[in-house]
């Protein structure tokens, strides 16, 4: 069964990555990005991951793709016009990105053999909001905090820099 | 024993004359100068009485000067029975000198400078004399070098001076770098500079039949004194050098400096002895000397000229002496010239004092009325250096013919033609400057006592001074054979008689007769009087194809051609090109920047992933 | 069907669409589009941080997702407003026309 919801999910992240990149209009990618996080959603909570997940879809879903499409509608971006620069990009990129993935799927073949692990949904069900607010609290506090402090920099930083001008 | 306090005396003169010299009043000057000289004649003679008489060697060691690797090189003084003779002739004949540059000078500029230079040349020749190792011999060799450019040049303001200087400087160095050669080959193979060491080291060597190491190592020597010691084929500076004052054509040029060549050699005759491939060489280039300026003294009218080419012909006769291994007789020539030769040249200074400034012979002529010590003083003199019978010159050229008859009798026969040719144009420049009438437009007057009191000395040391018998004293070092063979003295003495009777018949008796044999031999007179030509075939063989090379190859072809253009700045254009390529590289474009991110982290993926066989 | 998933495609996923992301950045011409194949990217990383915090049994890797979440949104929002300010200044939201730090 979990190996089914795997397929599906990971064809529909695939897809929707795929849909970012060949999509004119920004507004298609920015759907399309919400697509790609709704199955990794999925596959987090096939990992056993439940406070992971949940906290995808509500951080990154519901806000920072929420803001995205506020910006592009405030900024009215239109679709893509094409462009003669950066021929160096448009040549090389293509090539190299194909080798980086090969690369990295060589290599993670090699490290991590099928046969040897495995995934099964349930095999461990660690990922609980207990569990990680006992890690966050203790051991990760002081990450925490300065995390905190970084949000708080953030919202500053957003307020200035978005304000109106004063003449 | 404080032997660095002897040349430590003319050195606080020069400092103290060319620091303040110019300040204060002449008499300061005079006291310092003289002053110092005096003091380390004082030294000599206090230093001697002490060690008389020297058996053996005296010798400090002040400081450890160089110490590098194998070769350690110190300031060491030493003092044994040759270094004694030298000391009192150049300390004594100095002292005479200085105080006659006082009269001589009175009139000129720069008075404080002349008798600074003066004491630093006597510091640096008592710091030759000294030595204990022959790199101290070359550092007063170059320092008397340099003390005779800056005298030679010292009426500065002149050209003819300042050629004169550089002539006699530069070839002075084309000697000093046989010397130095000498110098390396010495190092290489010996490992030490010492003389005691070198004569130990030497001792047990063979001596060579052919040309060997040490026959190259002394010849090389040989070149160096060639250059100091005015012979063949560098002697062309000394006549040159006749544009400095008279008194210092006196002490470097007759008395001390060229001398130096001849101390040096007989210095390592420990080397010499043992290559008599090279002191034929020596023997033979001193003779040809002899002979080559003997001739051309004939013909000069300048009376410093006449003197300067006597001098380079005794200085051959002195070589001539070292080199057939009559060493204590070069010597004893050596020290009878310095007292004959600075008399002549101070005597023809005070001619021409007398005659405010005019040195041709053609317009002397009479002054045995005006100018009466000059007169006797000078006569004194030319006997000596022609040998005549008991004076000076006679004692110590009768040594070294004696030794040439032992040995080469050819070289006698040769020997004494010169000797009569040295009487006869000697006695040709005295005749034209005293006898006959006056044909100048001055008024000749006899110069003061500060002058002609070291003349008077001088004459007493000219007519006596072979008497005292160097070979005798230097006998332990230099073993002289004992000769009682009368006929080449008598020979010898007989040509030199010969010269005078026939300059007299010449000069005095028909004047009218130097003209006839001047028109008779018109073209060899035309050779001598422009001295062979040999400073035009220098200049055309050498100094003219030298600056053309320097001047084309090297300053435009080299300098500006490959070092500036070439290097400096094509570099510069190197990495203006190198610039203009890579500043495409920042192209602004962001995706670029990003691709490039991609590439370098793919090529970190690449080495730690599979380069270092990954990571589990 | 294959009832066993292998962990390495999980791995390989999370590759993949890493790689996606870089293609974006690398071919897409508007800035925030470009904003959004680095949040594909963040992603990618972040499934690939719980995958290793599955194997290990160990919950940091999720903590460590946590806060690539929270950089990630803050991160968004600064950066958001940076192209608000572009925009402004510039005009445009094409990324080849704002290239003026170049030689």
């Amino acid at each position: 069964m979990d190996s089914i919801l795997f397929i599906i999910a990971a064809i529909a992240a695939v897809g929707c990555g795929l849909n970012l990149v060949l999509q004119k209009h920004p507004i298609s990618s920015a759907l399309s990005l919400i697509g790609v996080m709704s199955s990794l959603a999925l596959l987090y909570l096939l990992l056993g991951a439940e406070f992971i997940a949940m906290a995808q879809m509500i951080v990154y879903g519901g806000a920072v793709m929420v803001l995205f499409i506020f910006v592009i509608m405030l900024l009215n971006a239109g679709a893509e016009k094409r462009s003669d620069k950066s021929m160096f990009a448009q040549i090389a990129g293509f090539p190299l990105l194909a080798v980086l993935v090969v690369l990295m799927s060589f290599l993670i073949r090699q490290t991590f053999p099928a046969t040897v692990s495995e995934v099964n949904f349930g095999e461990w069900v660690g990922g609980t909001a207990e569990a990680i607010g006992k890690e966050l609290f203790t051991k990760f506090l002081l990450p925490f905090e300065v995390v905190s402090i970084l949000i708080l920099i953030a919202i500053l930083g957003a307020v200035v820099l978005a304000q109106k001008e004063i003449d | 024993m404080n032997l660095w306090l002897i040349p430590l005396c003319p050195l606080i003169g020069f400092l103290f004359n060319g620091l303040l010299g110019r300040r204060l009043s002449k008499q300061i000057v005079n006291i310092v100068a003289v002053g110092s000289v005096a003091a380390a004649f004082g030294l000599v003679l206090f230093t001697l009485s002490q060690i008389y008489p020297i058996d053996k060697p005296i010798g400090e060691h002040d400081f450890t000067w160089i110490q590098s690797g194998f070769l350690n090189i110190g300031f060491d003084l030493t003092i044994d029975r040759l270094t004694a003779v030298m000391l009192l002739v150049v300390t004594g004949v100095g002292l005479l000198i200085h105080t006659y540059s006082i009269g001589y000078m009175e009139h000129e500029d720069g008075y404080g400078r002349f008798f600074a230079y003066l004491n630093l040349f006597m510091f640096f020749m008592l710091l030759l004399v000294l030595a204990s190792n022959l790199l101290l011999v070359f550092v007063g060799w170059e320092g008397v070098g340099l003390c005779s450019y800056l005298l030679v040049g010292f009426y500065f303001k002149e050209k003819f001076a300042g050629d004169a200087a550089n002539k006699a400087f530069i070839v002075n160095r084309i000697g000093d770098f046989g010397f130095m050669l000498g110098i390396f080959l010495l190092v290489a193979r010996f490992r030490t500079l010492d003389f005691n060491a070198l004569a130990a080291a030497v001792k047990d060597l063979p001596v060579e039949a052919s040309f060997g190491g040490l026959g190259l190592i002394t010849l090389l020597l040989f070149v160096g004194a060639c250059g100091k010691s005015a012979q063949l084929p560098l002697y062309v500076w000394l006549p040159d050098a006749m544009a400095g004052p008279t008194p210092v054509s006196a002490l470097i040029h007759a008395a001390t400096m060229v001398t130096a060549g001849v101390y040096m050699i007989a210095r390592v005759s420990f080397l010499y002895d043992h290559s008599p491939a090279a002191m034929h060489i020596v023997a033979v280039i001193g003779l040809a000397t002899a002979v080559f300026a003997a001739t051309i003294g004939l013909a000069q009218n300048d009376i410093k000229k006449v003197f300067a080419y006597s001098t380079v012909s005794q200085l051959g006769y002195m070589f001539l002496g070292v080199g057939l291994g009559a060493y204590s007789a070069g010597i004893f020539h050596l020290m009878t010239h310095a007292f004959f030769k600075a008399l002549l040249f101070l005597g023809a200074g005070s001619v021409i004092h007398g005659l405010s400034g005019e040195q041709d012979l053609r317009h002397m002529g009479g002054l045995r009325k005006a100018m009466p010590i000059t007169f006797i003083t000078l006569g004194i003199a030319s006997l000596a250096i022609s040998g005549f019978p008991f004076s000076s010159g006679f004692f110590s050229k009768d040594a070294i013919l004696g030794a040439a008859y032992e040995s080469a009798p050819w070289m006698f026969w040769v020997g004494v033609s010169t000797a009569g040719v040295t009487a006869f144009y000697v006695f040709r420049a005295y005749f034209l400057a005293f006898f006959g009438k006056y044909r100048g437009h001055h008024h000749p007057h006899e110069s003061p006592l500060v002058m002609t009191l070291p003349l008077m000395i001088l004459a007493l040391l000219s007519a006596g001074g072979g008497f005292l018998s160097v070979p005798h004293w230097l006998a332990p070092m230099f073993p002289v054979a004992e000769h009682e063979n009368l006929q080449p003295m008598i020979i010898s003495s007989a040509f030199g008689i010969g010269g005078i009777l026939l300059a007299t018949l010449v000069y005095v008796i028909s004047p009218a007769l130097s003209d006839t044999l001047k028109s008779a031999f018109g073209p060899i007179y035309t050779l001598l009087v422009n001295k062979y030509y040999v400073d035009e075939l220098y200049s055309a063989a050498i100094v003219k194809p030298l600056t053309l090379l320097s001047r084309t190859v090297l300053w435009r072809g080299v300098d500006e051609g490959l070092i500036d253009t070439g290097l400096v700045n094509g570099f510069s254009r190197c990495v203006q090109a190198a610039g203009s390529v890579l500043r495409h590289w920042q192209s602004g474009s962001i995706r670029d920047y990003a691709t490039w991110i991609l590439a370098g982290s793919l090529l970190l993926i690449f080495v730690l992933g599979l380069a270092t066989g990954g990571a589990r | 069907m294959i009832d066993r998933i292998p962990l390495s495609a999980y791995l390989i996923l999370s590759a993949v669409l890493f790689g996606l992301g870089v293609a974006g950045f690398i071919y897409r011409k508007s800035i925030i589009t470009v904003f959004m194949s680095i949040e594909l990217m963040l992603n990618a990383v972040n499934l690939s941080f719980v995958t290793f915090s599955y194997e290990n049994k160990n919950i940091d890797g999720h903590i460590y997702s946590f806060f690539v979440m929270v950089v990630a949104a803050a991160e968004a929002a600064v950066g958001l407003a940076i192209i608000l300010t572009i925009f402004k200044n510039r005009g445009t939201l094409q990324i080849d026309e704002v290239d003026s730090m170049k030689l």
